[in-house]
C-alpha cells in the first residue's frame, strides 16, 4: 500500500467513523435531514458507478429505486413475509430488469439509453397502478417494522461503504479500465478487444441492485407505500444533479455534491415548496454551462493553477 | 372502426409533434427534452387566451407559431449554440444538450406551475360529429386537419424549396453542408426555431381535445422521442407513419384495455424498435 492510499484510507475510517456517531448526537429533524443525505450518497455514489467512467446517463434511478420500496411493501403487507426477506429479493429483481434494460438499449447510442430510462419509472407506476388496481386489490400497502430514523441511517451508512469499497475495488480492476477506455472512446475500447456491451450491462446491473436496496431499506421510514409515490422521476433527477455538480471522475465527487444540495434541497422545501422544480432547473444548466467537471473538478484545476 | 379513426386523428398530431423534434435532432442535431414542456406551453397559451379572451384555440395558432419561433431561436444562440463550439464529438455534444435541455424543461415546468398549477381545462369544439359511422368530438378532427395542413407545408418547403433543400443538406451531413456553401451554424438555428415552433403549435392543437397540465411535458417528449426513433432519424416519411402506428396503438390499448396503459404502450414499441429495427422502419444498417 503507497504512502497516498495509507492517508486515503486513514480520512475514509475517520469519515465514516464521524458518520457513525451522528445519529447519537442529532434527533428529530436533523437526524432526518441526515438520513435523507445518507440515501442520497448511497445512490448518487452507485449511480457515479456505471455513469461516471462510460457517460452513459441513466434515469432509471427512480424506477429501480421504487422497485426496492414497493416490493418491500407488497411482500409484507400483503404475503405477510419478512422485511429482511423482501429486503433481499428486491435487489435480484431490478438487477434482473437491469439486465434485460441493458442488453436491449446499452448496444447502441448513449441517446438512446437515456431516452428509455427516461420514462421508465413513469412506465412501470402505470404497469404497477394498473396490476394492482386490477389484480391485486387496490389495498395500501404497509411497511411496520421496529426501526428507528437512526436504524434506516446506520443501514445506509453501510451499503455506502460496501459501494465505495465496491468503487474502489472495480477501478483497480480489468472492468474499471475497460469502463474508462469506453468512456473516452467506444471505438477504440472495441478495437483493443474490449466486450463494450457486457461491461456496460453488469455496471448497470450493479447500480440496479444497489439502488433497489436502498429503496427497500428506506421503506419503513414511509410506512405507507403507494406506486404513485415510490416511483418517482424526480428522484432520478436529483441523484444525476447531485452527482455531477459534485464531479464524477472521483469516487467521492458525488459525496461532495450531496450535502450541500440536501441542505439547500430541504430549505427550498420547507420555504418555498413551489420553486423546487425550479431550483432543479437552475442547478442543471449550472452544472452544464460553470461546472462541467463538478465542484471537485473545480477544485482540481484551481489547485493546479496555484501550483504553477 | 371507432379505434382505427380516433387512432388515425390522434396519430396525426402526433406527427406534428414529431416533425418539430425531428428539425431540432435530425437537422440541428440537438436532443431536445425541453420539446414537450414546449409543446405544453402552446397549449397553456391556448388555455389562456380562450379563458381570459375567449379567443379561439386556431387563432392563438398564429399567435404561438411566432413567438415559439423566435423563443426557440434565442435558446438556440444564447444556450445551445456555445454547448455546440465546445463540444469534441457528437456523443459529448449529446450529454451536454441532454443535460441543458433538462435544465430548461425543469425551469418551463416550475414556471407554466406558477402561473397556473391546475389542469388547463377548457372546453372548444367539444361536439360530435359522425365520419363513416364513427361519432368523434369536432376538436379532433380540426386540430387533425389542421395538422396536416401545417405537414404539408412543412414538406412542400424541405423538397420544393432551396433553404428547405439546404435544410436537408445538413441534416444528411453537417461537414458536406458547410463545404458547398451553406451557413450551417445558420441553418441549424433557423430549423431548432422552426422545430420548436411546430411543436408549440401543436400542443395549442392538442390542448383543444387532451387536457394538459404543467407536468405532463415529458410523457410528450417520450412519445415524440419513440416516433422519430421509429421512424428513423430525419425521416420525414418515417415519422408520420410511426406518429400514425403509435396513435392507432394507443388509442386501442386505451380501449380494449385500460386508458393508463398507454405508455406502457408506447414502451412496448419502443422496445421492439430498439431490438428489431435501430436504424428506423425504413432505415438502412449502417455497415
Amino acid at each position: 500500500m503507497s504512502r497516498g492510499e495509507a492517508i486515503g484510507l486513514m480520512l475514509a475510517i475517520i469519515v465514516v467513523a464521524v458518520a457513525a456517531v451522528l445519529p447519537l448526537i442529532l434527533d428529530g429533524y436533523w437526524l432526518s435531514v441526515a438520513l435523507t443525505a445518507m440515501m442520497y450518497v448511497a445512490l448518487a455514489t452507485s449511480w457515479t458507478l456505471f455513469s461516471g467512467p462510460t457517460r452513459y446517463l441513466s434515469l432509471a434511478t427512480g424506477a429501480f429505486f421504487g422497485i426496492g420500496g414497493y416490493l418491500v411493501g407488497l411482500g409484507m403487507s400483503d404475503y405477510g413475509l419478512s422485511f429482511w426477506l423482501m429486503a433481499a429479493i428486491a435487489p435480484v429483481v431490478a438487477t434482473a430488469l437491469a439486465l434485460l434494460i441493458g442488453l436491449a438499449t446499452l448496444r447502441l447510442s448513449g441517446v438512446y439509453f437515456v431516452i428509455f430510462t427516461l420514462g421508465l419509472a413513469e412506465m412501470i407506476r402505470n404497469l404497477v397502478s394498473w396490476i394492482q388496481n386490477n389484480f391485486l386489490g387496490s389495498r395500501g400497502l404497509y411497511v411496520l417494522t421496529d426501526f428507528t430514523d437512526a436504524d434506516i441511517y446506520w443501514m445506509l451508512l453501510a451499503v455506502s461503504v460496501a459501494i465505495f469499497a465496491l468503487g474502489w475495488w472495480i477501478n483497480r480492476s480489468r472492468l474499471g479500465f475497460a469502463l474508462r477506455i469506453i468512456g473516452s472512446d467506444e471505438e477504440v475500447a472495441k478495437h483493443v478487444g474490449i466486450d463494450t456491451a457486457w461491461s456496460k450491462v453488469v455496471l448497470f446491473m450493479v447500480t440496479g441492485f444497489f439502488a433497489a436496496l436502498i429503496g427497500a431499506l428506506v421503506a419503513p421510514r414511509y410506512s405507507y407505500i403507494e406506486p404513485n409515490v415510490v416511483f418517482s422521476p424526480e428522484l432520478s433527477f436529483i441523484v444525476v444533479v447531485m452527482a455531477l455538480l459534485g464531479g464524477i471522475h472521483r469516487l467521492w465527487g458525488p459525496l461532495v455534491g450531496v450535502i450541500p444540495f440536501t441542505l439547500i434541497w430541504e430549505g427550498i422545501t420547507i420555504s418555498f415548496p413551489n420553486y423546487t422544480t425550479l431550483f432543479l432547473g437552475f442547478s442543471f444548466l449550472l452544472i452544464v454551462y460553470f461546472l462541467p467537471h463538478g465542484v471537485v473538478g473545480l477544485m482540481q484545476s484551481l489547485v493546479r493553477r496555484v501550483g504553477r | 372502426m371507432d379505434i382505427l379513426i380516433s387512432g388515425l386523428l390522434l396519430g396525426g398530431t402526433y406527427a406534428l409533434i414529431a416533425m418539430g423534434l425531428n428539425l431540432q435532432y435530425g437537422v440541428a442535431r440537438i436532443m431536445n427534452l425541453a420539446n414537450g414542456e414546449m409543446l405544453v406551453l402552446g397549449g397553456l397559451a391556448a388555455f389562456w387566451l380562450f379563458v381570459a379572451d375567449g379567443l379561439s384555440p386556431i387563432a392563438t395558432v398564429f399567435l404561438v407559431a411566432p413567438l415559439a419561433f423566435a423563443g426557440n431561436w434565442l435558446i438556440y444562440r444564447l444556450l445551445i449554440r456555445p454547448l455546440v463550439r465546445r463540444a469534441k464529438t457528437q456523443g459529448q455534444l449529446d450529454v451536454d444538450s441532454i443535460l441543458s435541455t433538462f435544465g430548461m424543461s425543469f425551469i418551463f415546468v416550475g414556471l407554466m406551475v406558477t402561473i397556473h398549477g391546475e389542469y388547463f381545462t377548457y372546453s372548444y369544439l367539444a361536439d360530435p360529429f359522425s365520419i363513416l359511422g364513427t361519432t368523434v368530438a369536432v376538436n379532433r378532427l380540426v386540430a387533425f386537419i389542421a395538422a396536416v395542413a401545417i405537414g404539408a407545408a412543412i414538406c412542400f418547403w424541405l423538397y420544393r424549396t432551396q433553404s428547405g433543400t439546404a435544410v436537408r443538406a445538413v441534416s444528411v451531413s453537417t461537414e458536406a453542408a458547410g463545404l458547398v456553401g451553406i451557413n450551417v451554424e445558420r441553418v441549424s438555428a433557423f430549423a431548432f426555431a422552426i422545430g420548436g415552433a411546430v411543436t408549440a403549435v401543436g400542443g395549442t392543437l392538442i390542448s383543444t381535445f387532451i387536457t394538459l397540465d404543467a407536468s405532463m411535458g415529458v410523457i410528450f417528449t417520450m412519445k415524440a422521442l419513440i416516433i422519430v426513433i421509429m421512424g428513423g432519424v430525419g425521416d420525414i416519411r418515417g415519422a408520420i407513419i410511426a406518429a400514425l402506428l403509435l396513435g392507432l396503438v394507443e388509442t386501442a390499448v386505451a380501449t380494449i384495455i385500460d386508458p393508463g396503459l398507454t405508455l406502457v404502450a408506447a414502451y412496448v414499441i419502443f422496445l421492439s424498435v430498439l431490438l428489431f429495427r435501430p436504424q428506423g422502419l425504413f432505415g438502412r444498417r449502417a455497415s
